[in-house]
């Protein structure tokens, strides 16, 4: 036979003290490393996708600074003194306190259905980073789980940013209003593991995404009673917001940052809602990462 | 022991039998090969071993564990270096290796000084903080076994590791895979590559449409399925297969080909010479040792690359 190493590779100066490059003696063994990850796995996946995130955290940043801005003076003030002149604001309230946690609500939701769409794909098929992370110690299950949790973490630092920079403009003012953080969160990732869930199904993207962006965010979006309340649309139309995340999550923002007058089981409905969605979202994804991952 | 033992390991898609009821056993420190062409079934294999792709029925032990039932403890013990390569391209080099080896539980203290010494030896130092887009193909290879042996698995799983490379590169990887051999790393390699499987492995079984057709070292395997040496004329494409009774005579086996009429013999010289003397003049000849590319067209009747 000949020599295995080839006639023309040299070994470089780099490589004289690579003998024990197999096995330094210092990385724990595959027992230690195997209970680690049947513990962790799934938050190793989340910090991975946080890093990732590192690319384009100058969009996420600006967008969670900028989208209040805009909207804040396009809607809040520009609308808002037309709404306030005519009527003395909707609720009790100014219109741009009414608005303001509908926008914070529907902006992280929109943000959820990018991060659960374009880069699942990513993940499953343009560079099968899922198939990656297959092949490590981790299981696939926890990988639908640590995509999850990070989109989640990516989504409640944003609402922290785009609170602070409501608070900065007078449209949000109570304590309470902070709950607006974790509501919003909550009504991401109920779209957003709904989404995740369809997204890992697909072999390659087509319109799909094109088309719910058009046909289901976007009237979801418009018909959630993010700019006004919900029952003054038509009731034919009203079923559009109920089955929205955006609406139960917006209802609920209001009910923390300003008090909106509802029943308190209003409250429990609307938080009731979100998280069967997130648990239906979360069972569905890790189903079809498993699924697909194991194939 | 062997560290991998199958037995009637099957997977099927559908009607497809991608894997069909193969046997084999791999021992430590091993360089194991499994040769064939496209869709022979040994990627398949590979996932198999991994626990990634369930398999459809058989038994299949990975240092005496399913790879099915203990996934986590089968595959801390596993590098793999997959077909395609699943690089983060967004993250840059060195980052690829630390967070890959996250996901074995390995911390960050370790991982750090880890990715250096794995960057050295897939001499990728001073690429260390490009992004991964901006690298070659052989560098990005390199860097993909450089991530499979962050968690200093005893065993590596090498699929297609050199298609796709200039003869440069391929070199360069065999050498190191050489390394690792040295090291006691057990190797399983599949390659359509005849010349890659005779470089890098002791053993190896010729697969073909999901079944194991022969198996035995490269020299073994030469000497059982075809003769010393080949005898490679041309006539052009068009005279090839007519004068395939002609060249009956001369050789112990004749293979027609398309583009050319291969005559195992042991003389291949003696062979030409005796064609020459019949009045045939081929375009051009090669007289050449056998190959396992021979082997695997006498088992299968095909080529490897088609």
């Amino acid at each position: 036979m000949t020599d295995p190493r080839g006639p023309s590779a040299s070994p470089g100066p780099d490589l004289l003290d690579s003998n024990t490059l197999a096995y330094s003696g210092r990385a724990p063994g595959a027992a230690r490393q195997a209970g680690l990850v049947r513990r962790w796995g799934w938050w190793y996946q989340a910090e991975w996708r946080l890093l990732g995130m590192k690319a384009y955290w100058t969009s996420i940043v600006g967008t969670a600074v900028i989208t209040p801005l805009l909207y804040v003076v396009a809607m809040g003030m520009g609308l808002g003194s037309l709404v306030d002149a005519r009527s003395g604001g909707i609720g009790g309230v100014p219109y741009l306190v009414f608005v303001a946690p509908g926008l914070l609500v529907s902006s992280i939701v929109m943000a959820a259905t990018g991060e659960t769409s374009y880069p699942v794909l990513l993940g499953f098929k343009w560079g099968r980073l899922y198939y990656a992370r297959a092949t490590t110690a981790a299981s696939p299950w926890q990988v639908a789980v640590g995509e999850l949790l990070a989109v989640g973490l990516r989504l409640a630092g944003e609402s922290v940013l785009f609170w602070i920079v409501l608070r900065a403009l007078g449209a949000v003012t109570s304590v309470a209003s902070l709950l607006v953080i974790p509501i919003a969160t909550l009504a991401g990732l109920a779209a957003g593991s709904l989404l995740m869930a369809f997204s890992a199904t697909l072999e390659e993207e087509g319109t799909e995404f094109a088309l719910i962006q058009r046909f289901v965010v976007m009237p979801m979006f418009l018909f959630a009673g993010t700019f006004y309340p919900l029952e003054s649309m038509p009731i034919f139309l009203q079923w559009i917001g109920w089955i929205s995340p955006m609406w139960h999550g917006t209802q609920l923002a209001r009910m923390a940052a300003f008090g909106l007058a509802l029943p308190w089981w209003h409250a429990l409905l609307h938080a009731g809602f979100l998280l069967a969605l997130l648990a239906v979202g979360a069972f569905f994804s890790v189903r079809n990462f498993v699924a697909r991952l194991g194939r | 022991m062997p560290v991998i033992e199958a037995r009637a390991l099957t997977k099927t898609y559908g009607d497809v039998h991608a894997v069909d009821g193969i046997d084999f056993e791999v021992a430590s420190g091993e360089s194991f090969g499994l040769l064939g062409p496209n869709g022979a079934g040994k990627s398949t294999t590979m996932r198999m071993i991994g626990g990634t792709t369930l398999r459809t029925s058989g038994t299949l032990l990975v240092n005496g564990l399913d790879p099915e039932a203990n996934g986590p403890e089968v595959r801390a013990n596993l590098g793999v270096v997959p077909q395609t390569d699943n690089l983060d391209t967004e993250l840059r080099a060195r980052d690829n290796l630390i967070m890959y080896g996250r996901y074995f539980g390995l911390p960050y203290g370790y991982l750090r000084q880890r990715a250096d010494d794995l960057l050295a030896f897939a001499q990728l130092t001073e690429k260390a903080t490009e992004k991964v887009d901006n690298l070659s193909g052989g560098m990005k290879r390199r860097l993909t076994i450089a991530r499979a042996l962050v968690n200093e698995p005893r065993i590596l799983l090498l699929d297609e590791p050199t298609t796709g490379l200039d003869p440069q590169a391929r070199h360069i990887l065999w050498d190191r895979l050489f390394r690792l051999k040295e090291q006691g790393v057990t190797l399983i390699v599949t390659t359509h590559f005849m010349d890659e499987a005779e470089q890098l492995c002791d053993r190896l079984v010729v697969m073909d449409r999901g079944t194991i057709v022969a198996e035995g070292s490269p020299p073994d395997l030469i000497r059982r399925y075809s003769s010393r040496e080949v005898l490679e004329v041309r006539f052009g494409s068009d005279r090839n297969a007519a004068l395939v009774d002609q060249l009956r005579g001369f050789a112990d086996r004749i293979e027609p080909l398309p583009d050319r009429v291969l005559l195992y013999t042991e003389d291949g010289e003696g062979a030409l010479e005796a064609v020459r003397r019949s009045g045939l003049q081929p375009v051009t000849s090669l007289v050449r040792r056998s190959s396992l590319e021979d082997v695997f067209l006498r088992l299968t009747g095909r080529s490897l690359i088609d």
